[in-house]
């Protein structure tokens, strides 16, 4: 019987038999399934991800034609955060002609649409330059960080501080007032951005600070749609569901608390999102094979109802990729080819 | 952009298409099949044919906004920034 080798989720070296590989494949997608109240993936996709994690390569891909688009988030910040002292505009060029990337982002460091708020007239020229001199699409992009509204950083009383007290009310209105405030950021610089040329905008990370946050970005997303119907926004999300730090917070008469992406991707769409980004995390201490299994179920069932543009999430700790600086390739490939070859999805 | 990869994504951005339906439609509007649109070889010479942007800009080939004016014509679509360009250079 092979032996297959593979890592665990933190990205350390892993040997498994045949009998464990499925074993960690059908625990996975067991694990979605009841979480996601979803169906589970087949006998022959099982199979298939068995045949991927059997491969003895370490770089595996798809066939020729079945390739997908990237779209990037943040990448004029991470250039600068592996010390590669490049500007901005550099750094698009970069990604463009050395790279090859099919999008690109221009972002600030300090990548929250709050702080970029009162600087965005700062922004818009770099985004205006930079459109004259490069070819790909380009977002602009940051995250809706409701986490900076609260105190020390922001003007709210903290909820979590609140909670602990009792006073649940407080702290919902907290978050309530949270949303209004970043709606208005959000908005106030999408517009900026699409008025100097941007091809898309991407509210990146939504979510991490519970539903205010993903609500939040679903009102700017419809305001900025209903204002500019021509207009491109990705939505990429922060975790696999949406946390209930508030509980009782709705949209559209919808309530928001423990969403998984299948579900999320419905009010993505209601709220005019042009891509839909999003994220299943990854568990540190199973195997690659438990974790892309888990991950691929997820997002099988969030592509089968979508009717936008999916670009999954596929970075450090997410989509299966190990929770690790420096990703290993052999992890890397094997979930974005099981991703787009299983789930049939639209991008990267 | 080795390929069409950016192409497709315009596409998906501006129509909101899906992959094999935003594929296609880059296909049809370059005369390419399918197939064609992942190959860096042949999408080499068909972006330098319809001067569409290259990764290796050649002297004389359009580059930035001129090869995105060209592209919004072969595409049919229209770009942000092209139309701010006309609109601001009064063309």
């Amino acid at each position: 019987m092979a032996t297959i080798l593979t890592r665990y989720g933190d990205g350390t070296m892993l040997t498994m038999s045949e009998k464990e590989l499925m074993q960690d494949l059908e625990a996975g997608t067991q694990d979605a399934a009841e979480r996601g109240n979803i169906p589970a993936l087949s006998k022959e996709e099982l199979a298939h991800l068995f045949d991927i994690f059997s491969l003895p390569y370490n770089f595996v891909s798809v066939e020729p034609g079945n390739e997908v688009v990237l779209t990037y988030d943040a990448g004029t910040l991470k250039i600068r955060r592996v010390g590669v002292n490049v500007d901005r505009i550099q750094a698009l060029q970069i990604y463009e002609k050395i790279m090859g990337a099919d999008t690109m982002e221009l972002c600030h460091v300090d990548y929250s649409f709050k702080p970029i708020k009162p600087i965005v007239t700062m922004e818009q020229p770099i985004l205006e330059q930079a459109l004259l001199s490069t070819h790909v699409p380009l977002f602009y992009g940051a995250m809706p960080n409701l986490g900076t509204y609260t105190q020390p950083d922001g003007p709210f009383p903290n909820p979590s501080e609140l909670m602990p007290m009792g006073d649940i009310e407080g702290a919902r209105a907290s978050y309530d007032a949270t949303v209004e405030e970043a709606v208005k950021d959000i908005v106030y610089a999408a517009r900026a951005m699409h008025a100097s040329g941007a091809d898309g905008i991407n509210l990146d990370t939504v979510g991490a600070a519970g539903e205010a946050d993903f609500k939040a970005s679903l009102m700017a997303a419809d305001i900025l749609k209903k204002e500019f119907p021509e207009i491109c926004i990705e939505l990429g999300m922060a975790g696999e569901f949406i946390l209930g730090m508030h509980g009782e917070m709705e949209w559209e008469g919808i309530r928001l608390a423990g969403m998984y992406p299948h579900e999320q991707v419905k009010l993505a769409e209601k709220a005019g999102v042009t891509i839909f980004g999003p994220v299943v995390n990854t568990n540190t201490s199973e195997s690659s094979p438990w974790n892309l299994s888990r991950a691929i179920t997820f997002m099988k069932a969030c592509c089968d109802v979508a009717t936008i543009p999916i670009h999954v999430n596929m970075g450090m700790g997410v989509g299966a990729v190990t929770v690790n600086d420096h990703p290993p390739v052999d992890v890397v490939s094997r979930a974005s080819k099981a991703m787009v070859e299983i789930c049939r999805l639209d991008g990267l | 952009m080795r390929a069409a990869g950016d192409l497709v994504a315009r596409v998906q951005m501006a129509r909101g298409m899906r992959i094999a339906e935003a594929k296609a439609y880059v296909a049809e509007k370059l005369s390419v099949s399918v197939s064609e649109l992942t190959d860096p070889v042949i999408m080499t010479e068909v972006r330098q044919d319809l001067q569409i942007g290259q990764i290796m800009p050649l002297p004389g080939c359009a580059k930035g906004i001129e090869a995105k004016f060209r592209l919004s014509e072969v595409l049919e679509l229209d770009i942000n920034c092209v139309n701010r360009f006309k609109d601001r250079t009064a063309i």
